[in-house]
């Protein structure tokens, strides 16, 4: 019974010890998991590259008191492109924290092992500058947090919105107007990602509206978390 | 739990990495036993240690006082610079004996989930030697993981307008491995970096 078997993807990995690593995956049917790979480090280890973070394997796991332990491991996606390309990398270093934030040990979230996985898969097919900010409003919308965009989320008025407010939640009219400005092209498009233009939305190429969403949905998550985004803001991969 | 001097002993020792505490009340017993000017030479070398390392001016190996043993030498070819995480890494490659260049040690990879960027990193460092040495290739050195390939494609990024031969060191299987139980990723690069097998 305390033997398992699941699928999840690794979203970080502790260096444990001489030559173990305590991997943080997000699992289908067990929720965050934290398990002890042992001798992963070495370089003769039966996991060799398997449990990198990004990967996307099925493990078989044995259920410890505080930390389970992999004892088997095998990838489904590996995404050796996203690896190859930094910009990329860093969006996937994105997803990951904020699937690390939001998920809990012990708390099953199906809904949010499908968007990353399928976040990671769309980014494997192609880079694109919204993939980040599509994946968080998603996230945020599975969670019950999605932003209000069609009404002013202070007075409720169905008017022309001009601003928007993460804390507050959302969208905001004229006399209600703080946090920052929104223009129209960035509502449309954060409307089409949560109502069914998300391909069309990934396809998009960069430009100010799409940095402008991006921004915007960042402060939106990081309101949410009441927390920085550690990976947004190293200016390494950016 | 123990007279004073033993237990502070049995603390400090509980402090260093991978000895828990039944391990640090062994190793203070056997202190106790040994001879008193072997326990006076084992303090005596700790202190000395520390007191004498520093980081080599160029490379920021461990080094004793300005330059490193490998700075140092003047048998070494300072155009070829090896660029690795860590000083413990130097030792690796030394012992392959197959590397005849000068270091770089980076002290860390680039980690953003950690909040480790190229500022906590002797990057700018790496990038000044490049003209006053003369460099003309550089190798990366970093560890196959997914910290060391993002390090790897960002210093190789910054070295690229300085107009030095930039490459990566090969990725793939390890000696007596086996080829059934190999991941994917690993699998692939081999794959990927074959090469013709002289006849």
């Amino acid at each position: 019974m305390s033997l398992y078997r699941d699928q999840g993807v690794v979203l970080r990995t502790i260096r444990l010890g001489e030559a173990d690593r305590i991997v943080t995956l997000a699992t289908r049917d067990n929720g965050k998991v934290r398990a002890v790979a042992k001798g992963i480090r070495r370089t003769t280890s039966k996991f060799g590259g398997r449990l990198e973070p990004m990967s996307h394997v099925a493990v078989q796991c044995w259920r410890g008191r505080e930390l389970d332990i992999v004892t088997q491991a095998e990838v489904i996606d590996a995404f050796g492109r996203v690896r190859a390309d930094l910009g990329r990398v860093g969006k996937a270093y994105t997803v990951l924290e904020v699937v690390d934030q939001l998920s809990q040990e012990g708390h099953v979230n199906v809904p949010l092992y499908d968007m990353v996985v399928g976040a990671l898969r769309v980014l494997e097919g192609g880079d694109s500058p919204l993939l980040v900010a599509a994946f968080v409003l998603k996230v945020l919308a599975a969670e019950g947090a999605a932003p209000e965009l069609d009404v002013c989320v202070a007075c409720g008025e169905d008017g022309e919105l001009v601003a928007f407010d993460p804390v507050e939640g959302g969208a905001l009219c004229r006399s209600c107007r703080r946090g920052r400005p929104l223009g129209p092209d960035s509502l449309a498009l954060l409307r089409a990602i949560l109502r069914g233009g998300l391909r069309a939305a990934l396809a998009e190429p960069a430009s100010p509206v799409t940095d402008d969403v991006s921004a915007l949905v960042t402060e939106s998550i990081e309101a949410h978390l009441d927390r920085r985004l550690r990976s947004l803001h190293s200016t390494v991969v950016r | 739990m123990y007279t004073g001097p033993l237990q502070a002993l049995i603390d400090e020792l509980g402090r260093l990495p991978g000895i828990g505490p039944k391990s640090a009340q062994r190793i203070a017993f056997h202190l106790l036993k040994v001879a008193p000017e072997d326990a006076r030479r084992l303090a005596a070398t700790i202190v000395t240690m520390t007191e004498r390392t520093t980081l080599c001016a160029r490379c920021f190996n461990v080094a004793e006082g300005g330059l490193c043993s490998i700075c140092d030498d003047p048998g070494r070819e300072p155009g070829v610079l090896c660029v690795v995480e860590d000083p413990r890494d130097i030792v690796a490659v030394e012992k392959t004996r197959e590397f005849r260049g000068r270091y770089a040690v980076l002290h860390g990879a680039l980690n953003p989930l950690e909040g480790i960027g190229p500022d906590q990193l002797k990057v700018r460092e790496l990038l000044d030697r490049i003209g006053p040495e003369q460099v003309t290739e550089v190798i990366l050195c970093t560890n196959p993981n997914l910290e060391g390939e993002a390090t790897a494609m960002y210093v190789a990024r910054l070295l690229g307008p300085l107009g030095v031969a930039v490459t990566r060191i090969a990725s793939g299987l390890p000696v007596g491995g086996d080829l059934e139980y190999a991941d994917e990723l690993t699998l692939g690069r081999a794959l990927e970096g074959r090469r013709p097998v002289d006849v």
